[in-house]
């Protein structure tokens, strides 16, 4: 039951053999070989599997590789703009501590970008509201809010043209 | 994952052939969200999954202040749950979908998923029957309708058929002075089941409720009507009393069960507790 799928990961067009009973995270991990992309629970708890589907954080272990023939996928190697670059989430966890073991982490910048997206100045509650289906086993979160906040404040300077403070 | 074969049909037609021939063997698929979670823990087998996200005239969204809420079997909870209109005149349905799961969840899971899977404890499903939805129904001999509240007739049972497809729900448009409120009852903020669910519709003309409906989740096999306690508020003015032993009768017609998640008399306590808040809280809304 081998399927061959057409999926446009990161901007790059991949044509991948699949079968039909994989997962969008298997054939990640696996098919592509962008092992960025975490698996906790693999049953949608832990969203550490969490890429970006046409525009929409979802978790890639509830998700069928098939499902996802013609559609885009953002993964964390596709967050930052360049190679060599940061995304300024990334900058923020780094300078915040927003990350211990880091498991958890491409989960949770995945759905720290797809908020800032949709709401580019959120609140904590928000914040807090955006990441309640990401599971971290160390930080206790309030470093994770804190770096999101802080991202969340450059990239609307950067928006308004400021560049970097 | 078990293997299984994934078919993706094009048609409505096209789909309930493949449920008619393929028979127990096979699910139908809509955000999976759950459908997946099940076969990954060999709760379900099945051989063949029919994709329905390919089947026309089921992404459709439309509030209208002439025939209210509709919305087809693909529609996204958080499709629902960003819906200004859904806020403001559905609110206890989007209290609910923000309790279903995480975002992440909510991008794939459908309410048409929730209310197939028939869950005690699904989120949507009190909302849903405390506004009078109506959920339609395709099969090889045409379009049915059946009320929310007559779908369920067990834990995981409904009235569909084997080869019947849930297409969409409508849900009507609410009468003006009507406040909604949903309560969930878990053991934590976020990505929980309830361990209760209560929702209230109510109208109130003037100081009287003219029309009240209760329902409640993960009290019985199915979601319930509260009749009895409907009754003692309906055409009456509400006081802290008459709420209190609203409460109180909403306990009696719960037949819950002891699980992880809570003993069958703590259940029983929470309705009574948390029917009087949600009709505080629906009240307070419909001023
Ligand atoms: S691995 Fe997908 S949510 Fe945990
Ligand atoms: S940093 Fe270890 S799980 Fe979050």
């Amino acid at each position: 039951m081998k399927r061959n799928i057409t999926t446009t990961i990161n901007g790059e067009a991949r044509e991948l053999a699949v079968e039909t009973f994989h997962s969008l995270l298997d054939a990640l991990r696996n098919a592509a070989g962008l092992t960025g992309t975490k698996k906790g629970c693999d049953v949608g708890d832990c969203g550490a599997c969490t890429v970006i589907l046409d525009g929409a954080p979802v978790c890639a272990c509830l998700v069928l590789a098939a499902e996802t023939d013609g559609c885009n996928v953002t993964t964390i190697e596709g967050l930052q703009s360049a190679p060599g670059s940061l995304h300024p989430l990334q900058e923020s966890f780094m300078m915040l501590g927003g990350a211990q073991c880091g498991f958890c982490t491409p989960g949770i910048l995945m759905m720290a970008k797809a908020l800032l997206d949709e709401n580019p100045n959120p609140t904590d509650d928000e914040i807090r509201f955006g990441i309640a289906g990401n599971i971290c086993r160390c930080t206790g979160y309030t470093k994770i809010i804190d770096a999101i906040r802080d991202a969340a404040v450059q990239l609307r300077q950067e928006a308004k043209g400021g560049g970097k403070s | 994952m078990r293997p299984f074969d994934l078919l993706q049909p094009k048609t409505t037609d096209e789909a309930i052939a493949l449920l008619a021939r393929h028979g127990s063997r096979a699910c139908l698929l809509a955000g999976g969200t759950d459908l997946l979670v099940e076969i990954k823990e060999g709760i379900r087998a099945p051989d063949v999954l029919i994709d329905a996200k390919h089947l026309p005239g089921m992404r459709d969204l439309v509030v209208s202040s002439s025939e209210g809420l509709r919305f087809g079997a693909l529609v996204t909870a958080r499709e629902l749950e960003t819906s200004p209109a859904v806020k403001d005149f559905y609110h206890g349905l989007w209290q609910a979908l923000r309790e279903l799961g995480s975002i992440q969840v909510r991008n794939r899971a459908t309410v048409a998923g929730n209310v197939c899977r028939a869950s005690p404890s699904a989120d949507t499903l009190p909302p849903l029957i405390a506004d009078g939805a109506v959920v339609a129904i395709m099969g090889p001999a045409g379009e049915r309708h059946v009320t929310l509240e007559d779908f369920f007739t067990g834990a995981g049972k409904t009235v569909l058929n084997g080869d019947e497809i849930v297409t969409g729900f409508s849900v009507p448009k609410p009468l003006p002075g009507t406040g909604k409120c949903y309560v969930k009852h878990g053991r934590r903020k976020a990505m929980e089941l309830a361990t209760v669910g209560v929702a209230v519709t109510m109208t109130m003309t003037g100081d009287t409720c003219s029309s009240i409906r209760i329902a409640l989740g993960a009290v019985a096999p199915t979601p319930i009507r509260a009749r009895k306690a409907e009754a003692v508020l309906a055409g009456k003015k509400p006081d802290i009393e008459l709420i209190a032993q609203c409460g109180a009768i909403a306990a009696t017609e719960t037949s819950p069960i002891s699980n992880i998640r809570g003993s069958a008399d703590y259940r029983r306590r929470m309705v009574e507790e948390l029917v009087q808040r949600a009709i505080t809280a629906a009240m307070e809304a419909a001023r």
